[in-house]
């Protein structure tokens, strides 16, 4: 209906927006009967979002047309991003933007340069950067859970960490069994959504290139490389991330610095 | 290869300062002394200006009421907390001298709790030598277990054990490390009645057996008298008395 009214695409795209920001109004309105008051937060939101999303489509205008090089840059932009956002979840242990920014360039930023060598990912700006975001950002939600395991493993067991460190212990084998059930645990999502794949949801990317009259059966083998790379980003990224964070969580003269009640 | 020595050259060690254990401890020689030892928590001093000395083979009692910074103390003598100000010599070296990890093998700790690490009993007792790669052969297990009164537990899971049975592990594993100090946090409180009496009556023949130098905490000023032959008495932080058990605690 909205398509014979509009014809511009913009015009068009504007009034899909509309729509769209109408039904979310409408739970608004739904939940004000209920008493429920989300209508600053979500009308922040609902803006923010859109300029936010409209923001980054110009700069992709502006990428587009620009050398290749920009496209790397921005990828940096956003592991950094990605680092300041999950870092977050290791609050307490000094130094984790530094850990995560560090290891989530490690993971997401060896596979997606390996793969666009290999030519696993196109190299145009328009392929690179939704490819590599989506690494990046499954990077970042594996470090996030990683960094947020290992810090409420090691409240969690404080006296045992300690034993260790009474008994004369490195305390990087202090903290060995958390390290191990971090990385464990912070891989799970990944691991379920390759398993998973095509039979609980067909994701984005592989909806994305159907609509752009790709052959299903190669859309069909691509959201499995996609899934395969976010894999291997989110591995290494939590690897590295393990590894590092576990010194982090301890002082100079090896004392364990992140104990309950003395969290900021 | 060491592993097989250490237990009798330990021994050995041991009877030597038996011949002078019969002399009143300030006559021995200072094994471990704090020089104005403090700790500030949020600008609160836990542990205020706290100066003692522990001689061979002399067992310290640190009693006081709940939050009167005893285990605080204790902490910071194998230093798994800084102090803020003031330090502690071990052997008359400044323990910032010492590499921590040398230096909590040399000062053993037993917590109120055990925290045995998953696995058996042997497990449990060969973890400090592995940290410095030694390999603590089946004989000198055994030998340790004996001393705690669980011969023929090695191979047990720590699964089994009962209270007081966990809290005898973690002692060995404590002396499976031959320290030169041995410090215990209320090492019975965390048990019910009848293991309570048990293990202290244990610990203390241990230490009697071996002539161990030990600070013990307890709130318990009786369990101080029984064990100890000199008692450091701590009230929000400050050494309020200190010297011989006797007149401390009659003081």
């Amino acid at each position: 209906m909205l398509k014979h009214l509009f014809t511009g695409q913009l015009q068009l795209g504007f009034a899909q927006a509309a729509a769209a920001a109408f039904l979310a109004c409408l739970v608004i309105l739904i939940a004000r009967r209920r008493k429920i008051h989300l209508e600053t937060e979500t009308a922040i939101a609902l803006v923010r979002g859109l300029a936010q999303i409209v923001a980054v489509g110009s700069i992709l205008i502006v990428l587009l047309r620009g050398p290749r090089w920009t496209g790397g840059f921005l990828l940096a932009a956003m592991i950094v991003a990605a680092g300041a956002t999950s870092a977050k979840r290791a609050r307490g242990i000094p130094g984790s933007f530094k850990v995560s920014t560090y290891s989530i360039a490690c993971g997401a930023g060896s596979v997606i340069a390996i793969m666009t060598w290999l030519g696993v990912i196109d190299t145009p700006i328009t392929a690179l950067i939704p490819v590599g975001s989506m690494l990046i950002a499954n990077a970042m939600n594996t470090n996030g859970l990683a960094l947020n395991r290992f810090r409420s493993e090691v409240l969690a067991h404080a006296g045992e960490i300690e034993t260790a460190l009474a008994l004369g212990a490195d305390p990087r084998q202090s903290v060995y069994p958390y390290v191990q059930s971090s990385f464990e645990a912070s891989l799970i999502p990944a691991i379920d959504s390759l398993r998973s794949l095509g039979i609980v949801w067909i994701p984005g990317l592989m909806a994305g290139m159907l609509l752009s009259g790709a052959r299903p059966v190669y859309a069909a083998i691509y959201q499995f490389v996609v899934l395969a790379m976010i894999f291997a980003a989110s591995g290494l990224t939590s690897l590295v991330s393990t590894l590092l964070i576990r010194t982090h969580a301890f002082t100079p003269a090896e004392q364990l610095a992140l104990k309950p009640g003395i969290q900021k | 290869m060491f592993a097989l020595f250490r237990i009798p050259v330990f021994q050995l060690l041991l009877h030597n300062v038996q011949v002078t254990a019969a002399s009143s401890p300030s006559q021995r020689k200072t094994i471990l002394s704090t020089e104005h030892l403090t700790r500030l928590v949020e600008g609160r001093a836990i542990v205020n200006d706290i100066s003692v000395e522990v001689h061979a083979a002399e067992v310290l009692a640190v009693v006081g009421p709940s939050g009167a910074g005893k285990s605080s103390f204790l902490r910071l003598l194998n230093r798994l907390d800084e102090p803020t100000s003031g330090t502690v010599f071990v052997d008359g070296s400044d323990y910032r001298q010492i590499s921590p990890r040398d230096l909590r093998r040399r000062v053993g700790m037993v917590t109120q709790r055990p925290f045995l690490f998953p696995g058996t009993v042997a497990d449990n007792l060969r973890f400090g030598p592995r940290q410095r790669g030694e390999l603590l052969a089946d004989s000198p297990v055994e030998s340790v277990l004996s001393r705690v009164g669980l011969s023929g537990y090695a191979s047990r899971e720590i699964t089994n054990l009962s209270g007081g049975e966990a809290q005898r592990v973690s002692l060995a594993r404590a002396l499976a490390n031959s320290p030169e100090v041995l410090l215990m946090d209320e090492p019975t409180s965390a048990l019910d009645e009848s293991s309570k009496l048990e293990v202290e009556s244990l610990i203390r023949d241990v230490i009697r057996d071996s002539h161990l130098t030990c600070v013990i905490v307890t709130h318990d000023f009786a369990q101080a008298a029984r064990m100890a032959e000199s008692a450091l008495v701590l009230e929000v932080g400050r050494a309020v008395r200190n010297g011989p058990i006797h007149e401390v605690l009659h003081a």
